[in-house]
């Protein structure tokens, strides 16, 4: 019946747009919902976000953290030039009491599986590694995503930063060697590369007094 | 419509008889891929129960003005808003487990149970039915990934739902929460359930 009728009627009925409507006006409403829904909820995320990062800050830098009143982290950049091209570092200067105690710079780069990224915290001149921590990894589980857990990663607190790091089998000796993790030989390399680029990018551009930092006002 | 099933029915069947996961194999994708760890599992339930519900009372709201040929665009449309919204939560205010399932809550819009049920029951049925229909699918799927995640968990890490179970000497089987330990785990239990069910049938 109703076939009939609309056919009688011609081509307005027909139409695409006219039977579509519920489709367009539904696409409205949704699509307005979830407008209100990111309004209210994009800052808790992007806080969310900065505050996983802030909350790893002081504990790269001290092996105990000093009350957090007595902490300054300030959020910036750092521009350096990577294979001719332009790039830059996120990096927060942590300063206790007005006297920088170090930095800590995000850094990622290629895992095993996927993009990696980092946590590297140095002293105040980068002479010393104080501290790693993996914000992002996809590793393999139970393998490579070892990465993440403080024995693994705790091998690079204290390390000198003179001499790249090295990644060996087994129990390294010397002052520059991180122990492969068992069966992700791999993922040990490419946190260790990330770190000793990162590193190799830092030196002789940050020290007490700022160096080439630049605040980045929030 | 007196051919359809109560929604006392609906309900009923969404937990075992129709159970989503050991009855339909329906919605594999997030049952392979989150099942390494009880909360991730129960998570991923939860957020699919909720969108399920949310789709389905939309879904049966709308279905008198439903054109046949139109249908499965609405019910995409429908799920993919609601997944959004529920994703943008969970990161909001569970952020770790968020970044624990990655990309398995946007997937859940191509998750064949949801467009299963609009299909079936909620463009067929009133809002009582389909809302208990979700809820039913949803108890379902929640109990068959956790009866894989706690199987997986508990031989992959000695742990359940990250507390420490099994003594300290378990040699932790890394490839139950590798991805071929779902696939495994997952074979065995349906392998059983269908078992448990032949005996019964047989005994009736």
């Amino acid at each position: 019946m109703e076939s009939s009728s609309s056919q009688s009627a011609g081509g307005f009925k027909n139409s695409n747009l006219v039977q579509a409507w519920l489709v367009l006006l539904l696409a409205l409403c949704f699509g307005s919902a979830l407008a209100a829904v990111q309004v209210q909820l994009s800052d808790t995320i992007a806080e969310n976000k900065l505050n996983e990062t802030l909350e790893q800050v002081p504990a790269l830098i001290w092996n105990e953290a000093p009350a957090p009143e007595t902490v300054q982290i300030t959020p910036g950049t750092l521009s350096v030039e990577k294979q001719g091209q332009a790039s830059s570092y996120t990096l927060y200067r942590v300063a206790k009491d007005d006297k920088v105690a170090g930095w800590v710079v995000k850094a990622g780069g290629q895992g095993y599986a996927d993009k990696l990224e980092l946590l590297v915290g140095v002293d105040a001149d980068v002479r010393k590694i104080t501290g790693l921590f993996v914000l992002e990894q996809k590793e393999t589980p139970g393998l490579g995503n070892k990465v993440i857990e403080p024995d693994w990663r705790g091998q690079f607190t204290g390390k000198a930063t003179e001499t790249p790091l090295e990644v060996v089998k087994g129990h390294g000796e010397g002052p520059a060697t991180i122990d492969a993790i068992t069966g992700a030989t791999i993922s040990s390399r490419s946190v260790t590369n990330i770190v000793n680029a990162t590193i190799a990018n830092l030196k002789g551009k940050l020290d007490a007094s700022g160096g080439q930092f630049s605040e980045r006002s929030q | 419509m007196s051919d359809q099933p109560t929604p006392t029915e609906r309900f009923i069947q969404g937990i075992l008889p129709e159970n989503p996961i050991y009855r339909q194999l329906l919605g594999l994708c997030p049952t392979l891929a989150v099942t390494n760890g009880l909360k991730q599992a129960l998570t991923m339930a939860g957020a699919v129960t909720v969108v399920l519900f949310c789709a389905n009372i939309i879904v049966s709201l709308i279905r008198n003005l439903l054109k046949p040929h139109l249908r499965i665009v609405v019910f995409t449309l429908t799920i993919a808003t609601f997944v959004t919204i529920v994703d943008r939560f969970l990161a909001a205010y569970m952020y770790q487990m968020s970044k624990a399932l990655g990309p398995y809550i946007p997937l859940i819009i191509v998750n064949c149970i949801i467009i299963c049920r609009c299909e079936v029951c909620a463009s067929k049925q009133g809002l009582l039915a389909a809302g208990s229909d979700a809820i039913g699918q949803g108890i379902g799927f929640g109990l068959s990934l956790a009866s894989i995640a706690v199987v997986r968990e508990l031989l992959g890490t000695g742990a359940l739902a990250g507390v420490a179970v099994l003594p300290a000497a378990w040699p932790q089987w890394v490839i139950m929460v590798l991805p071929p330990g779902a696939f495994l785990t997952f074979g065995l239990l349906l392998g059983l359930i269908n078992w448990l069910q032949q005996r019964q049938s047989a005994k009736g």
